[in-house]
């Protein structure tokens, strides 16, 4: 066993070497650009990216033609959101997403309100998931787009997307998804589900950093978004810019693997996920946030109440987790996913996230429990709230200085 | 971000960790912080006849940073005079532990818990509350 132990699977996946093996000859043997058509040295890159938009379009249910290749899924992000206002501006102003959305997502949302577009941003119940009957409240004739992440990246909830996608349709509008943390953990199929655009990216599914793709639905409807990189026109003309040749392969290879093991991989990570989570949950004042139920299969998000998640990091120092603390960023602002649960600043502040991977094993879970229960032990020894709690002390009742 | 080695030091083998009775005149309590900020410090100090603070005790809730600035701080008012400890700055945290810009709050919360305790122990034995001016940030 190697310490640290990786336990961030949501902020990135190590590369599986399957991956790498697949990629190094392009970056040699196999240079060339994929857009010049008049050499073989072309044609070798062009097939490596041909069988690559294969690999991805099967792993959803696309096509190869929908799948656009792209820098990752921030850049999807923002390709879709003001794509699709550019290009239906015409037919209407107004845009639905969530407040729990990633903030790709949500400042490509914010630039799109500084060019005259109407956001609402639906707020999400207690469990992290929105309520179906406010979206439909929310939509209009002039809904152009509704975009809904399909996981969530900090409590690993997932939204009823099926069911979201039917009520755009219902009002005429194109229904978006950011699948990055979905895709490839568990099954996802842009027809059952009715999605006309999903971004991804492949450094969350054990590929390469820097490269992801948009899907972009060609029939039924036939959707279309404005580029927002100009160039050679490369990409259907709706993503400019030289193919990034072993990305894209090493990302067609992360979604063929995925697509193979996906399955017994979510049940033994769901496996180990319970056993830390039920393990971890013993512990007095634990409380697991979001649904449990609707949840990615490697995902836990425990607040340990009366501890402060980056003092409680720094105990974990063998673990490389992370929390929903305000120290952990230069912000000083709790994680706003959490607080949009309704959880209070304290609570928020108190969160860790497990990421569990394709990597992870069972004695790494071990070990991770153990290491993380002498931690919130060790930290409630310091911590004046335990102690107030201990005595009974009604910590509300207490008028805090703010500073 | 890396810690120094002070910070990591204090965090790991904390000093002075603990209570004092809080009901003795003689012991003197600051509660500083907000636990929706992420940070509360319990500094407790106790002195005796001469003014001289004997024993002092934390605890806290909050980062690394947070815990060792209130570690540091009950090290160095145990054997100072009530007087002298009013005089700690925060800046003098900052530059032991080499706390980086982003920490500086957790220092200025020790200063303050400081303070706290000294005017919770002068309240309590019929002195007048020191007034404070805002410390610098």
């Amino acid at each position: 066993m190697n310490i640290p132990i990786y336990l961030d699977n949501n902020a990135t996946t190590p590369m599986d070497p399957r991956v790498l093996e697949a990629m190094l000859p392009y970056f040699n043997e196999k240079f060339g650009n994929a857009a010049s058509r008049n050499h073989p040295f072309g044609w070798v890159a062009e097939e490596g990216v041909d069988y690559a938009r294969e690999q991805v379009a099967k792993l959803i249910g696309a096509t190869e033609k929908e799948i656009i290749f792209t820098s990752g899924a921030t850049e999807s992000d923002n390709l879709a959101i003001k794509g699709v206002f550019e290009m239906y501006k015409e037919k209407g102003n107004h845009i639905i997403t969530a407040v729990t959305e990633h903030k790709a997502v949500l400042d490509a949302c914010k630039h799109v309100e500084k060019l005259g577009g109407r956001v609402t941003y639906l707020p999400v119940k207690e469990d992290g998931l929105i309520d179906l009957a406010e979206l439909e409240a929310a939509m209009s004739s002039e809904t152009i787009l509704v975009s809904i992440m399909y996981g969530n990246n900090e409590i690993g909830v997932i939204q009823p997307v099926k069911e979201i996608a039917a009520i755009a349709h219902k009002y005429g509008a194109l229904f978006m998804t950011d699948a990055t943390q979905a895709v490839g953990k568990i099954p996802v199929n842009v027809i059952a589900d009715g999605i006309d655009l999903l971004a991804l990216s492949a450094h969350k599914m054990y590929g390469p950093k820097g490269v992801g793709a948009l899907y972009v639905r060609r029939k039924g409807p036939r959707v279309k978004v404005t580029a927002q990189m100009d160039g050679g026109g490369h990409e259907r003309g709706m993503r400019s810019g030289t193919l990034n040749v072993p990305g894209i392969v090493g990302l067609g290879k992360a979604c063929e693997l995925a697509g193979l093991e996906m399955e017994s991989e979510a049940k033994r990570l769901s496996a180990l996920r319970d056993k830390l989570q039920n393990a971890l949950t013993v512990l007095e004042e634990s409380y697991v946030n979001g649904n449990v139920e609707h949840r990615l299969p490697h995902v836990a998000n425990i607040s340990f109440k009366y501890v402060e998640g980056e003092g409680l990091m720094m105990a974990m120092k063998d673990l490389a987790v992370s929390s929903g603390s305000a120290c952990t960023s230069a912000s000083l602002e709790p994680s706003y996913v959490l607080k949009s649960l309704g959880l209070s600043d304290d609570l928020a502040h108190s969160s860790i996230r497990f990421g569990l991977g394709r990597f992870t094993t069972e004695e790494e879970v071990d070990y991770a429990i153990e290491v993380t229960k002498k931690s919130v032990n060790h930290l409630r020894e310091l911590s004046p709230l335990w102690e107030m709690f201990k005595e009974g002390i009604d910590l509300d009742s207490i008028e805090w200085a703010e500073h | 971000m890396a810690y120094s080695d002070k910070v990591i030091d204090h965090y790991t083998n904390p000093r002075n960790v603990g209570t004092l009775d809080k009901s003795s005149h003689k012991v003197g309590t600051g509660l500083v912080g907000a636990p929706e900020c992420g940070d509360v410090m319990r500094l407790q100090i106790q002195v005796d006849d001469n003014n001289i603070i004997t024993d002092a005790k934390f605890k806290t809730f909050g980062c690394g940073s947070a815990i060792a600035s209130s570690s540091l701080a009950t090290e160095w008012l145990k054997g100072k005079s009530v007087d002298d400890a009013m005089k700690i700055d925060n800046m003098d945290i900052v530059e032991e532990l080499a706390l980086p810009p982003v920490k500086i709050h957790c220092s200025v919360l020790a200063e303050d818990a400081i303070k706290a305790a000294i005017n919770d122990f002068r309240v309590k034995n019929g002195m007048e509350p020191i007034v404070l001016e805002k410390s610098h940030h």
